[in-house]
């Protein structure tokens, strides 16, 4: 990796040691993926705002870069813990720690999205441009429908990517790994999103490169698409998909899913439902709330999304529509990690989600029944 | 033995036990930075501690907030002294230059290092030495 020689100041130390900290970042990543050189980005999307996943460790080490350190492109976040209009289930200790962070990037001058889908709320720029997104959804569903150049950044890398405008020039910043070698040949039926989920989770688990064709899908509706870019995100290093054939095929049918499903299903019933990992779109909303129209939910529903796109949807009509059949709103918050949903309060979950049903196993702790819309809306609507 | 050629990622030098496993680890999902232990059941690395260890594993997936959890083993002393990759990824590159940890890349075809030996990574010279 050769830096110019702004660079190489920068990295020892002459504009502050935060910077600095960029540097050795921006270096050791570019060691990784084999770049030759740093080359400009016009976006940061920066994950590790949730106390609940970057802790006190993460917290004092914003507190201290926050001090010196400026975004120096446009830069979205990743949405927090919890919705600061809903604080009722949030312990003060919780809403402290997270207001330390909020604080910090604030300081920063970070636009305060809190959305994990930042690709559904804000302008995109032009395809073929370089950006840095960390939140890996986002990073797959960038690189494979809107044709935005980024690898699968972490949420340090694209910090260091914010305060510099600057990422290496390697792996899916280049034309050559976003040409698929693997693909994944599809025998099975596809009948709704949590099928795309469970192929994204295989996926990401059998395909090593960054990027992979998606043999026997000839098109994809936004709602699968995320999906699956969710999922791929979930279980492994790929940060891209294309639709069609490569030279290497792995295939993936029913024997596959049902494997996907025995790791992550692991409930037949939930306690609560609860949606939106990645946080839903005006299209989930929507379908959502057809589906359940003029009738009640049975269990808590929590839906989770950005304040943008629930401002949207209040505007016309289906917020209201959703809450009058009993769904409730969090804002700025998603599935994943929240103290909403812990395992203090409930033994488990049902959720459309593959991305979240890895997390609230793993990280939340709580068993999840794994069901596609219209199988939750059937069973738990009436 | 040593193994020469092993690529920088992040520089520095770090000696302990090597913990091997050949299978990615999700550094938010499956470590407990308060002990440094791997609590995923399905890992074979489950309940073994990486604190103190030169950590051998082929790369991190899943969260980008991986990085934030390879720092935050740094502040609470349950980081490995050293970390070797078959690949070093994002996560693991970005997370251990913020919390000074050095990492290589393994040169293709190296020999297997056994689990416990003692090893030491110099990244600064491309080098692992494993005492027999």
């Amino acid at each position: 990796l050769q830096l110019t020689r702004d660079e190489e100041e920068a990295l020892a130390g002459k504009n502050g040691e935060a910077l600095a900290s960029a540097y050795r970042i921006l270096v050791a990543i570019g060691e990784a993926t084999g770049a030759q050189k740093l080359v400009p980005i016009k976006w940061a999307h920066v994950s590790g705002v949730n106390y609940n996943t970057i802790g006190d460790a993460g917290a004092q080490f914003l507190d201290k870069f926050s001090r010196t350190a400026k975004v120096a492109v446009r830069t979205t976040v990743n949405p927090m813990g919890y919705d600061r209009s809903h604080p009722e289930d949030i312990s003060s200790r919780f809403q402290e720690k997270q207001s330390s962070i909020l604080k910090s990037y604030e300081r920063m001058g970070v636009t305060p999205s809190f959305t994990c889908t930042p690709y559904e709320v804000f302008s995109i720029p032009q395809k073929g441009t370089a950006v840095s997104f960390a939140e890996s959804n986002a990073a797959v569903f960038s690189n494979s429908l809107l044709g935005l150049m980024t690898n699968k950044e972490s949420a340090l890398s694209a910090l260091a990517s914010s305060v510099t405008g600057k990422a290496p020039l390697s792996d899916l910043r280049m034309e050559e790994a976003r040409n698929p070698t693997v693909g994944i040949e599809s025998a099975y039926e596809f009948g709704n999103e949590l099928d795309y989920g469970l192929l994204g989770y295989f996926t990401g688990k059998v395909v090593k490169d960054s990027s992979v064709a998606f043999g026997g899908i000839s098109r994809l509706s936004t709602i699968e698409a995320k999906a699956l870019s969710a999922a791929i995100g979930t279980s492994g290093s790929c940060g891209m998909f294309t639709l069609g054939d490569a030279k290497e095929k792995i295939s993936f049918g029913k024997k596959e899913a049902k494997k996907v499903m025995d790791e992550l299903n692991t409930a037949e019933e939930g306690d609560i439902i609860t949606l939106g990992s990645p946080q839903l779109g005006m299209n989930e909303l929507d379908l959502l709330a057809r589906l359940s129209e003029g009738k009640k939910f049975r269990k808590r529903c929590i839906i989770f999304c950005s304040r943008a796109i629930h401002d949207q949807a209040a505007k016309i009509g289906l917020a209201g529509k959703l809450e009058s059949s009993g769904a409730e709103f969090m804002c700025d918050s998603c599935t994943c990690l929240t103290p909403y949903v812990s395992n203090e309060k409930y033994d488990s979950v049902v959720s459309n989600s593959v991305k979240g049903a890895y997390y609230l196993n793993n990280s939340n702790k709580v068993k999840v029944a794994l069901k596609d819309f219209r199988t939750i809306v059937r069973e738990y609507v009436e | 033995m040593i193994i020469n050629n092993c690529k920088k990622i992040v520089g520095g030098s770090g000696e302990g036990p090597a913990i091997v496993t050949a299978q990615p680890i999700n550094f938010l999902a499956m470590v407990d930075p308060k002990t440094g232990m791997i609590t995923d059941p399905k890992h074979d690395l489950h309940n073994k501690s990486i604190k103190g260890a030169v950590l051998i594993f082929p790369f991190a997936v899943g969260s980008s907030v991986g990085a934030y959890a390879i720092y935050s083993l740094r502040e609470y002393g349950t980081a490995p002294t050293a970390v070797v990759c078959v690949k070093a990824d994002i996560t693991t590159s970005s997370g251990c230059a913020i919390a000074d940890i050095p990492v290589v890349n393994l040169p293709v075809g190296a020999p297997v290092i056994k689990q416990g030996a003692i090893a030491r990574v110099d990244a600064d010279a491309g080098k692992i030495i494993v005492k027999d």
